[in-house]
């Protein structure tokens, strides 16, 4: 079983794409065009790596899989939502990376010793939550792609139109803050920057509108929710068992 | 199951059609796809009716493509069907409700529910949370399946590790935790070798009759639908052409018998011409195909007209009518 080990720990190390932007940034003091010294980016981007790991959502790739090979069949008729069994898998990764991404939040302190801090319990409290959310709308949001798996037989090719939004506007590769101000505007009319650039300001301490943060959170996990469930309704009676 | 009438099961003109893509090979073929995709439908179930009592057990017979599977997940629920009805136990199946969900299951040949890289226990145990089986109930339940489909050390070992005759009755047990009343298997032993495929008839068998339970049946092998069903319905490219029992499907293709002779000395084949129809004729060994209403007067005659050493009289094997019942795709 080492292999799976291993596998965990790779799971761990393959988000540790804020570090790397983190290393790039701190270069030459560009971060302080963001309004961030080094110690700001480095609490940051730690921030953003713990958000990553207790908000990233594979839903997609394992619903396609199953939908293709007719995994899906006898989940569709338990008395239990297909789904769900996909949020308690989510939740059972999230538990094992939990040692992982301490062991890599004690590692970084230990290379960036000015850069360590410990949040207050309620800061702590609010960045559980708002991960928590942002978990949610990313599961949602990705749900609503895997529900056109009963439409196109290749719906992880439009997890791309997610992922390279994502990816730029929600703050993993670089803090909101630096983007214009229209930009900024546009951005945070979508539910990327609720993903990772809010729960990573509130857990590293930086000044964040906590309120507006939540509203917007709660705001669309409550467009998205009868989304999926409508589009769900619809795709399952299209549903041929393929495979099965 | 709340159901008002004697038939659990009640399908009506039931029917599925496919909406499938036509491309043409080739680059061109490709390029005219994209731009201009070209679908048909294509009818998988015609207008099928029949009704089921609580307890039967019916085998469905057809060739690969014939659409039984088709039918039986619109049976389970699993597909919508495209026009006509079918009710199970008071319950339209494609609304999947809860108290339906949790009197059926269905079980594909080799489709895991189980989780791969776990042992079955654990998945068992997921089940029972599922389907809100207390600890000791579920406990009590997998002892008690895993004691008629003879599973022991295989439920602590990885699913993985296990083999394929192993899997599927771990399968079996994983789709029977709930207790169900109504079965729908496809191809259940599909792909084992034949004790696995004996031990999960038995099961079956018995299952039925501990439980009462109605099982609907699809498979490739005779012999399942020999050993377990009394009922047959055949279906032949998605409209079913008989619905009864099997016997009498039986003599209904067959109105012949086979008679095996063994006789002391060789004879000349016109000697048997007035008998029957000659099937085989080697050396000291003739086989005739006798109508069944001649068979005593022609069993008679060739005792007093022989010197018989042995005589053997059979059906036709099952697995051949039914096969040159698929190419001609009616009963007489």
């Amino acid at each position: 079983m080492l292999e799976y080990r291993i596998e965990i720990a790779l799971w761990a190390l393959s988000g540790v794409l804020p570090f790397i932007m983190f290393s790039l940034w701190s270069q030459n003091d560009v971060g302080n065009s963001f309004g961030l010294n080094d110690i700001g980016l480095a609490r940051y981007f730690l921030s953003a790596f713990l958000v990553r790991q207790f908000s990233v959502v594979w839903v997609v790739f394992s619903f396609e899989e199953d939908s293709l090979s007719g995994r899906l069949s006898p989940y569709l008729l338990q008395p239990l939502h297909p789904l769900l069994r996909y949020v308690a898998a989510h939740l059972a990764e999230q538990a094992t990376r939990l040692p992982f991404a301490i062991a890599i939040a004690i590692t970084f302190f230990i290379l960036n010793p000015s850069s360590f801090w410990l949040p207050s319990l309620s800061q702590l409290f609010l960045a559980y939550l708002s991960t928590h959310f942002a978990f949610t709308i990313a599961f949602l949001l990705q749900s609503l792609v895997a529900a056109l798996c009963f439409w196109t037989e290749k719906s992880s090719a439009l997890e791309r139109l997610i992922f390279v939004p994502y990816l730029f506007l929600s703050g993993l590769l670089v803090p909101l803050s630096a983007f214009p101000s229209n930009v900024l505007k546009v951005a945070m009319l979508t539910p990327f920057p609720y993903l990772i650039n809010f729960p990573a300001k509130i857990l590293s301490g930086m000044p964040v509108d906590i309120f507006n943060g939540f509203l917007a959170q709660i705001l669309w996990i409550s467009i998205l929710v009868p989304s999926v469930n409508i589009l769900w309704k619809l795709g399952v009676k299209r549903y041929t068992a393929m495979g099965a | 199951m709340h159901n008002n009438s004697s038939d659990l099961i009640v399908v009506d003109q039931l029917s599925k059609y496919y909406r499938v893509a036509n491309k043409q090979p080739g680059f061109k073929g490709t390029l005219k796809h994209f731009f201009d995709r070209k679908t048909s439908d294509v009818p998988a179930v015609t207008d099928i009716s029949f009704k089921i009592s609580p307890g039967e057990v019916v085998g469905f017979l057809g060739a690969n493509g014939a659409g039984k599977t088709t039918l039986l997940k619109m049976m389970c629920g699993l597909i919508h069907p495209s026009t006509g009805f079918v009710d199970v136990g008071g319950f339209s199946p494609q609304r999947r409700q809860t108290a339906f969900l949790k009197e059926i299951t269905l079980v594909m040949g080799q489709k895991q529910q189980l989780i791969w890289d776990l042992p079955p226990m654990d998945s068992l145990y997921v089940n029972a949370a599922v389907y809100g089986l207390s600890d000791h109930e579920a406990k009590v339940r997998i002892n008690e399946l895993a004691e008629m489909l003879e599973l022991g050390e295989e439920l602590t070992r990885p699913v993985r590790k296990l083999s394929l005759g192993q899997r599927m009755k771990s399968e079996i047990l994983a789709s029977l935790l709930h207790k169900p009343s109504v079965l729908f298997l496809d191809e259940p032993t599909l792909g084992l070798d034949v004790n696995a495929q004996a031990r999960v008839r038995s099961f079956l068998s018995e299952y039925n009759k501990r439980t009462g339970a109605t099982i609907l049946l699809t498979s490739h092998y005779m012999a399942d639908i020999t050993a377990l069903c009394p009922r047959v319905i055949c279906i032949h490219k998605g409209k079913l052409f008989y619905d009864g029992d099997l016997d009498s499907l039986a003599n209904s293709l067959s109105p012949s018998r086979e008679v095996k002779v063994e006789l002391k000395n060789p004879c000349a084949s016109e000697q048997f011409k007035k008998y029957g129809e000659i099937q085989d004729l080697n050396d000291r060994f003739v086989c005739l195909l006798v109508s069944r209403d001649k068979l005593t007067d022609v069993v008679s005659n060739l005792l007093t007209d022989f010197d018989i050493i042995d005589l053997e009289i059979s059906d036709p094997p099952i697995d051949q009518l039914i096969g040159e019942l698929f190419i001609k795709g009616e009963v007489n």
